[in-house]
């Protein structure tokens, strides 16, 4: 099932709206307006957005440290990423959870997790229950090449494979955990292969075409809804700017120029996709249009960031439990 | 203060320079000693690939508890690895093979198997990575016997240490503190240069209170020290670097000198080092102490990522100085 | 007896027809003698457990052509890891039957000084590293002995043992992904009795064949029938001589069954298996029967295959009386062996 002219326009959108605040966001952290450690998801626009356009609303997600795609993808607000980023108290996780976990769970985000692997199982879980509850939802779990290895990986698609969850586990492969690339950490290098030892189906696509991962996911959604168990999408994507902004590569390149060069001019998401669009049946004021209105939500993002408040000392112990006894402490 | 022996010399070493020259140094001396770790090709120093073959240098994939279970097979096999498991909170997930193995193989095959290992985990925090990235483990594994713990804080003590943990026969988990990285002293070029696992040292004299320093509270304290000092307060403070087994000599020593005690320690409240510290200091220095103990750690909350919530929750100079009078 | 099938031939493994190593007679003599030690062993531990003379075992009655067939392929100076099933392990590899018993009734002259137990009777002589009671726990010790083989450059290989429902851990899959990366030589053995526990195959794997799994790794899965002595030793040694040569780990998968539950007392208020199930395999499936016949097919005379047993008989009973007589482990003593390098031990007076 492809993308329905409504929903083209949408996947553009949502592609824009990752790349223009993965851009500004970068430029806020290297002005240090955003601390910690930021983790861009730029070239892996259309894995994500393909993969989320095939979800309901109602569906539910987990993530990963490069935590910013997934929320918008889904279709979050701007403003209160923005604002969690730079640490305020109207920011999605009230500036207690940062980059590195923009679960926007308004939007079925139930975790984005910055132990490698650690969502996998989480989602697994997400599955179990809809399937106990008999609701219709699924649960989407991104995670990367490099969680593959992890032990969670092999517990958690054994389990859903077992029982027939709901769940589709959804590798954003871009080539490379940190510097180490999948030949030097990988018994073989095809992910989706796989998935034939849990006894689910598993599949490849090209992560750059948005129209290719929405029309895989939706086949594996739709696998999931009719209670036929788990699929493992292999996205073979890209990630443009190093693991997170500002990491020093010492020594010897783990990648060449030329590689980044030839994804960034002629393997990039959203440039594919305008390309095709015009040829679809959009016009370039169209998409003009999307790119001005995208321009336009992320200034209002960054705008509402800056002018919100910081949390106050007073409420550190805020949201521990929600049924804090005798706590805090002294 | 450790002094390396009188014929080395010495030169001007950073902390993180102190992890990357010990590890070459007894890679070096001994074959048999490897390193486990992921991205180490890139950042275990690059130093040691220019040196040695990849044999000897494993850059796994994600995969904690199996590279950390691995070293220990290759320990109980003759190799001496050091397993780098980089960020600290990751050493949950490695928790399995480190407790019910590497600590507990000789015990329970009686002596035949001996484990050789060192795990090596780098305390990140206070810098906004939120609560996943910002663990300090060592309290979770104090309570497990059969292992030994270290937390360096000077560079000639994180060398000495290192050293000493590689050329120990028993699994010494050491606990390094990015804070540090950048920290300089003179350190000694013996490549013999070690630290005694099992000792305190006192890095100031001083006779009107005791400040035990955990890990990195180090440069805290003795900034503390020297605030007191200002006020005609003598603090002697004692840097802990071994965690377990505790040197309960040295700190019962300066108690008698001082009778009274405050504990630093940038793990959660509960359950912390500070905790077991206090514990003992207590029940063997009952009779001396002429106040209650104090501990200044870091609440027992989540690491909350804004920097607003963060930053004043770990002990500062002048929580250390409040806590030191409220006992004076 | 058909040779052990690769299970993808996709992934290059040894072609098992033409190559697949024959026991020569001393060998067979030496399977069965170590085959009906393992039974021995267990019947008499079970029945002295029963008695209460020690606590309590896991029996590996019924696996045994699976742990001798696998140990006869490895040499002396070879490693294997085991399981809380572990008592077959060293029996299979050849260890004194004395401190194995003396070890099961936690006297001082058991082979881990009585600190161990029935789940881990790791005899280091016989090469064992490790026999871990946290099920998966032992895969990762086989992948590093198997490393150090490789760094230190010598020709050894590390065979693991482990069960069905181990091939559900996160070690399993993390281990066979690092020997596959650096063609580790070491053979990754399991031990499917078809239950963990209770708990059958086909209600905790995703799919039921475990050896399909090693391809996902990137290495070969092979599966071969555990109730057969001469098809479980052809199949790990022509794994254990490619390991040896460098080329990489196997996963062999071997079909075999328990006659006892997962321990002893074990109370079972829902039947798991059924009556006629487990009388199929106790008399058509009993690895002892099958090789018997074979070895009396192969010539062996039947004075031979009795005096074994006779011989066998009075092992395991001297192996009981020495464990009666050996003193139990003291008290004060408690400490002993926590470290190799002890600092401030004890730390608190011994109880």
């Amino acid at each position: 099932m492809a993308l329905s002219q409504a929903l083209k326009s949408e996947a553009y959108r949502r592609m824009l709206r990752i790349r223009r605040f993965e851009e500004e966001g970068t430029r806020l952290f290297r002005e240090g307006a955003i601390p910690g450690a930021y983790h861009a998801s730029i070239g892996q626009e259309a894995a994500i957005v393909g993969a989320c356009l095939a979800l309901n609303d109602d569906d539910a997600m987990t993530g990963t440290h490069r935590s910013h795609g997934h929320p918008i993808g889904k279709g979050a607000d701007l403003k209160p990423l923005m604002a969690e980023l730079m640490g305020k108290e109207t920011g999605i996780c009230k500036g207690r959870g940062g980059s590195m976990h923009l679960a926007d769970n308004s939007v079925g985000i139930v975790s984005e997790s910055a132990i490698v692997g650690g969502g996998i199982p989480l989602a697994t879980g997400v599955a179990l229950s809809a399937k106990v509850r008999k609701t219709q939802q699924v649960c989407l779990c991104f995670f990367g090449d490099g969680a593959v290895n992890q032990g969670t990986f092999h517990e958690s698609l054994n389990m859903g494979a077992l029982w027939r969850l709901p769940v589709i586990y959804f590798c954003e492969n871009n080539g490379y955990a940190i510097t180490t690339s999948l030949a030097g950490s990988h018994g073989q290098p095809s992910i989706a292969a796989r998935a034939q030892a849990y006894g689910m189906p598993g599949t490849v696509v090209d992560g750059q075409d948005v129209s290719a991962v929405y029309e895989v996911t939706r086949e594996a959604v739709a696998r999931a809804r009719r209670g036929e168990g788990p699929t493992l999408i292999e996205a073979k994507t890209y990630r443009y700017d190093e693991h997170n902004v500002g990491l020093l590569i010492p020594g010897k390149p783990y990648r060449s120029a030329e590689e980044v060069e030839e994804y960034r001019t002629r393997r990039d998401p959203i440039g594919l996709y305008r390309q095709r669009l015009l040829q679809e049946g959009f016009t370039d004021a169209d998409l003009t249009a999307i790119e001005h209105e995208v321009a336009g939500a992320v200034s209002d993002a960054i705008r509402f960031a800056v002018e919100s408040p910081l949390p106050a000392p007073e409420t550190l112990y805020d949201y521990m439990y929600s049924n804090p006894i005798g706590t805090p402490g002294k | 203060m450790s002094s390396p022996p009188m014929s080395a010399t010495v030169r001007e070493l950073t902390y993180l320079n102190a992890i990357v020259e010990a590890q070459r140094e007894e890679m070096l001396r001994d074959e048999r000693v490897i390193l486990i770790g992921e991205n180490i090709d890139i950042y275990g120093g690059s130093p040691l690939f220019d040196t040695f073959d990849a044999r000897r240098l494993r850059n796994v994939p994600i995969s904690e508890n199996g590279f950390t279970g691995m070293g220990i097979g290759a320990a109980l096999t003759g190799l001496r690895p050091i397993v780098d498991l980089t960020i600290a909170s990751f050493v949950y997930l490695a928790a399995d093979q480190i407790i019910n193995q590497a600590a507990k193989l000789r015990y329970m095959t009686g002596g035949q198997l001996s484990v050789p290992i060192v795990f090596r985990a780098c305390t990140y925090y206070n810098i906004c990575n939120a609560a996943q990235h910002s663990d300090r483990p060592y309290p979770f594994f104090m309570n497990v016997p059969g292992l030994k713990i270290v937390a360096p804080a000077t560079p000639a003590d994180m060398k000495g240490l290192l050293k000493a943990a590689v050329r120990d026969d028993d699994p010494v988990l050491v606990f390094e503190d990015m804070s540090l990285w950048t920290k300089k002293e003179q350190v000694s070029t013996d490549p013999d240069f070690l630290v005694p696992i099992g000792k305190a040292d006192v890095k100031r004299s001083g006779k009107d209170v005791t400040i035990v320093s955990i890990a990195g509270c180090l440069p805290k304290a003795l900034a503390a020290a020297d605030a007191l000092q200002g006020e005609g307060i003598s603090a002697e403070v004692i840097d802990l670097r071994t965690l377990l087994p505790l040197d309960t000599e040295t700190l019962l020593e300066s108690l008698g000198k001082t009778g009274r005690v405050v504990i630093v320690d940038n793990s959660h409240r509960t359950g912390s080092v500070a905790s077991e510290v206090s514990a003992v200091m207590s029940e063997e220095g009952f009779e001396i102490l002429r106040a209650p103990i104090r501990r200044v750690t870091t609440p027992a909350v989540q690491i909350p990522y804004s920097a607003a919530l963060e930053r004043p929750l770990y002990p500062s100079t002048e929580r250390i100085v409040a806590a030191v009078k409220s006992i004076l | 007896m058909a040779p052990s099938r690769p299970v993808h031939s996709s992934v290059s493994a040894p072609t098992a027809a033409t190559e697949a190593p024959q026991l020569t007679r001393e060998l067979s003599l030496q399977a069965y003698r170590r085959m009906v030690r393992i039974r021995q062993f267990e019947e008499e531990a079970m029945r002295r457990a029963m008695a209460g003379e020690f606590s309590g075992m896991h029996s590996s009655s019924g696996q045994e052509a699976a742990i001798v067939g696998a140990c006869l392929a490895l040499r002396d100076d070879d490693y294997i890891t085991g399981t809380h099933r572990s008592h077959g392990h060293p029996i299979g590899k050849g260890a004194d039957l004395k401190p194995l018993m003396a070890e099961l009734y936690g006297k001082a002259t058991g082979i881990c000084k009585g600190r161990g137990g029935s789940m881990h009777l790791a005899d280091r002589k016989v090469g064992i590293i490790g026999e871990s009671a946290i099920v998966g726990g032992g895969i990762p010790l086989a992948t590093g002995a198997a490393l150090s083989i490789q760094v230190r450059g010598t020709d050894q290989v590390s065979l693991c043992f482990f069960g069905d429902g181990a091939a559900n851990q996160g070690t399993f899959g993390e281990s066979l992904n690092l020997a596959a990366i650096w063609k580790l030589p070491v053979i990754f053995f399991c031990e499917n009795n078809l239950y963990a526990i209770s708990t059958p195959v086909a209600e905790s794997h995703g799919q039921p064949d475990i050896a399909l799994r090693a391809s996902g790794f990137g290495l070969p899965g092979v599966i071969v029938d555990g109730q057969d002595l001469a098809e479980v030793y052809a199949a790990t040694a022509v794994a254990v001589s490619r390991a040896r040569q460098g080329g990489g780990p196997t996963l062999i998968e071997a079909k075999t069954y328990r006659f006892e539950e997962h321990c002893l007392n074990l109370q079972v208020p829902i039947p798991y298996r059924t009556p006629q199930e487990l009388e199929h395999y106790k008399s058509q499936r009993d690895p002892l029967v099958l090789y018997r016949k074979e070895m009396l097919r192969s010539g062996i005379g039947q004075a031979q295959i009795d005096t074994i047993e006779r011989d066998v008989a009075a092992e395991v009973a001297d192996a009981v009386t020495f464990a009666r007589q050996s003193p139990l482990p003291d008290p004060r003593e408690v400490y002993d062996y926590l470290f190799s390098n002890p600092i401030h031990y004890p730390p608190e007076p011994a109880p």
